[in-house]
């Protein structure tokens, strides 16, 4: 994949936005904001706190409803407009897959139920609306063991398969991260878009982190999303990097064209001045999160 | 008032302890001025008669008791999760063979009604408990599992009641033909309902469905030419047992039981066998939600009851699994108000009141959401103990209300909070954690 890493590499853009903007009752928090993401990229999302990161990817996922603009997913599955269609339908048919800033997995549910409530669709077409689940029929028990089997791939890759039978909100707040990209995955996604993944995590944490991802990069060639704060992760292995500030694009390019840009350098220091250290950890001005 | 924050490090606060206390006699001072203290005399003429002693024995006994209280509290330790930890362990360790339990507690109920002491109220009361049992455990499945807080599952029961009424009546059709049918009627009922709550959560969806509920009776009442209004109907004929019938007469060139087994007519035999149809119907309820709750269906419902969001950023389709929910759910009070018709042999709008449906979720929300056996215990405990209580007259309602007082004192979460994983990786139980990650 790593031929796909350089974004020169002419290689057709997977998710397309295009002059999107969203409007809450007179405040503009995305102003026509235009990038694109490649298939086996990873596309950072950056920016200062209120920049409209999260309602990017909230129009994306089909949460929000954009006031104006196109998002448009191409992929072997065909070519989606994500801004008309509703959300769990993006989720299942355009195959997006997300996290949240928050997490948000199904606390009281094991760590395996989780996993496999993301294979629902595929688990339901089996169990053919439940009629060859009551009656057990083969064909649902086999689609059930292949999803178990699936679910116990990702943990063994997390290291986690000891808590597959534990209740997910027992579970600690960094393998909750782990669990809920775990769980994404297997909804089998063409684009991955993750809200802050380092969010709360210890530097070994997030290090691992850092490994997961360009590891999911590697086998699945997803496209994915990363909004993050955390300079070390998206410097570290994002390919390209868009930066919004006010709800507008400022600059778009690789880690190292963003970093020297001076619009960039503006937003993140108020002033022109020395280039700020934004590729060290904790140097954002905007890391408000404990 | 949190009563735990009365205790620091420094001991009991008895200042605290008794200003609480003290307010809280302040309260029952004044109820109890008009309501002991006070009292129309015996003599006639509409003289009052004052009871000062009344007065002060209440409000003496609300002042100590609530001391008692806060110093029992004070004395234990911050309150963890749960309380009764033992009780959760002794749970968790008897859900683990919950096969074998279910398989010995139906077939003791089963046994019952055979038994000599059996009697004809032991055994219309068993009937009674399990009524609510199936009703609890319909419910179950949309307020334990799908987390839709219903507070109008009457209304399904009584659209079943009517159905099978309605259906036996006009076209002659057996019990067992009615039985799937308004099963079908009630489930339609259900997503009917559904569709217009689909956007609503919580508190509001409880409001709305209280409201369908009651407008279901209304329109009972109301559609007088149908259902015969308040009055209702009369002549609801008894099922058959492969065309046996239950009667002391039978009409000429039928069988009745009695003659076909060759035993003397007894009242107790229709009994019985209303019994076992009720038993077999709600066996089938739990067999099906347990079923279900292992499918990708049920999944659903329990995550959306988790997260709705979440579940949609997963492809889940929300209509689908809400409607899916009330349907089945609906479909199984359809099924028992079927079976109340048949038993009661007449119904009317008086049997679906909003009281119904507040039992019915008490049994559920008391029992523990979600968990199939605490809806058995909680259906004993709140269909059985008034029952057989009736001798403590006006007490009644007492121990009623104090025993739900203590179940949410000591099981917050319902007496069987337990949640048993729908699938396990079949490994052994969690024990220490590798710290680490990979």
């Amino acid at each position: 994949m790593s031929a796909l890493a350089s974004p020169d590499a002419a290689v057709p853009a997977m998710l397309e936005v295009a002059h999107l903007s969203m409007h809450f009752e007179g405040i503009t928090a995305i102003d026509d904001v235009s990038f694109s993401a490649r298939r086996g990229e990873i596309t950072g999302i950056i920016g200062p706190n209120g920049a409209g990161k999260t309602t990017v990817f909230n129009c994306i996922t089909g949460f929000y409803r954009p006031s104006v603009g196109r998002i448009a997913l191409d992929h072997e599955g065909g070519r989606f407009l994500l801004e008309r269609m509703e959300g769990f339908r993006i989720a299942r048919d355009a195959g997006v897959a997300r996290t949240f800033q928050n997490i948000r997995l199904f606390p009281r549910m094991t760590v395996l139920e989780n996993l496999l409530v993301a294979q629902h669709v595929k688990l339901m077409r089996a169990s053919v609306f439940s009629i060859a689940g009551l009656l057990g029929l083969p064909r649902f028990r086999e689609a059930e063991a292949a999803a178990i089997e699936v679910a116990r791939g990702w943990l063994d890759r997390l290291g986690l398969v000891e808590a597959a039978d534990r209740e997910a909100g027992t579970l600690a707040h960094g393998q909750q991260r782990k669990i809920e990209i775990a769980r994404a995955m297997c909804s089998e996604p063409k684009l991955l878009c993750l809200d802050e993944p380092a969010a709360g995590l210890n530097p070994r944490e997030t290090a691992e982190l850092n490994r997961l991802l360009l590891d999911i990069r590697e086998d699945y060639g997803v496209g994915i999303l990363l909004i993050e704060h955390d300079m070390a992760v998206v410097m570290g292995i994002s390919d390209r990097v868009v930066v919004l500030n006010y709800g507008a694009k400022i600059s778009d390019g690789t880690p190292e064209e963003v970093r020297n840009d001076p619009a960039v350098i503006r937003a993140y220091l108020g002033e022109e001045g020395d280039p700020p250290e934004i590729n060290s950890r904790g140097s954002s001005p905007d890391r408000g999160r404990p | 008032m949190d009563l735990g924050n009365r205790f620091g490090d420094d001991g009991i606060q008895w200042g605290a302890i008794l200003k609480d206390a003290g307010l809280a006699a302040l309260v029952a001072l004044v109820l109890a001025l008009l309501l002991f203290g006070v009292r129309l005399s015996d003599g006639g003429g509409g003289g009052l008669e004052f009871r000062p002693w009344w007065v002060v024995i209440a409000v003496a006994a609300v002042f100590a008791g609530r001391a008692a209280v806060a110093l029992w509290i004070g004395t234990r330790k911050p309150a963890s999760g749960t309380a009764l930890p033992w009780f959760d362990r002794a749970v968790a360790r008897l859900s683990e063979h919950k096969r074998l339990l279910f398989a010995a507690f139906f077939l003791a109920v089963a046994i019952l009604p055979l038994l000599p002491v059996a009697d004809r109220r032991m055994v219309d009361l068993a009937t009674l408990v399990m009524i609510y049992v199936m009703l609890g455990w319909g419910l179950n499945i949309v307020v334990g599992l799908a987390g839709l807080l219903d507070l109008g599952y009457v209304a399904f029961y009584a659209v079943g009641a009517y159905s099978y009424t309605l259906l036996a009546i006009h076209f002659d059709l057996s019990f067992w033909v009615c039985l799937p049918l308004a099963g079908a009627i009630a489930a339609l009922f259900g997503v009917l309902l559904g569709f217009p709550v689909l956007r609503l959560r919580g508190d509001y969806l409880a409001i709305v469905t209280l409201g369908f509920g009651e407008m279901t009776r209304i329109i009972i009442i109301n559609w007088s030419s149908l259902t015969g209004g308040s009055e209702g109907i009369t002549g609801i004929p008894v099922p058959t047992l492969f065309g046996l019938r239950f009667t002391p007469s039978p009409a000429a060139g039928e069988t009745a039981f009695h003659q076909f087994f060759g035993i003397p007519f007894g009242g107790i035999h229709k009994l019985i066998f209303l019994f076992y149809i009720i038993l077999i119907l709600a066996l089938l309820t739990h067999l099906f939600s347990e079923r279900m709750r292992k499918l990708p269906m049920g999944r659903a419902w329990e995550a959306l009851r988790e997260d709705e969001i979440a579940s949609r950023a997963l492809g889940l389709n929300p209509v689908l699994v809400k409607l899916s929910a009330f349907g089945l759910g609906a479909m199984f009070a359809g099924f028992a108000g079927s079976f109340f018709a048949t038993r009661q042999g007449f119904i009317n709008p008086s049997s679906f009141t909003f009281i119904e449906s507040a039992i019915i979720l008490a049994i559920v929300v008391l029992g523990g959401m979600g968990s199939q056996v605490g809806v058995i215990c909680a259906a004993i405990v709140l269909i059985l103990l008034p029952e057989l209580a009736r001798e403590f007259a006006e007490f009644r309602m007492l121990l009623f209300g104090g025993a739900m007082v203590a179940i949410m004192v000591w099981r917050p979460r319902g007496l069987l909070a337990h949640r048993v994983p729908s699938v396990r990786l079949g490994q052994a139980p969690p024990g220490a954690l590798r710290g680490g990650l990979p």
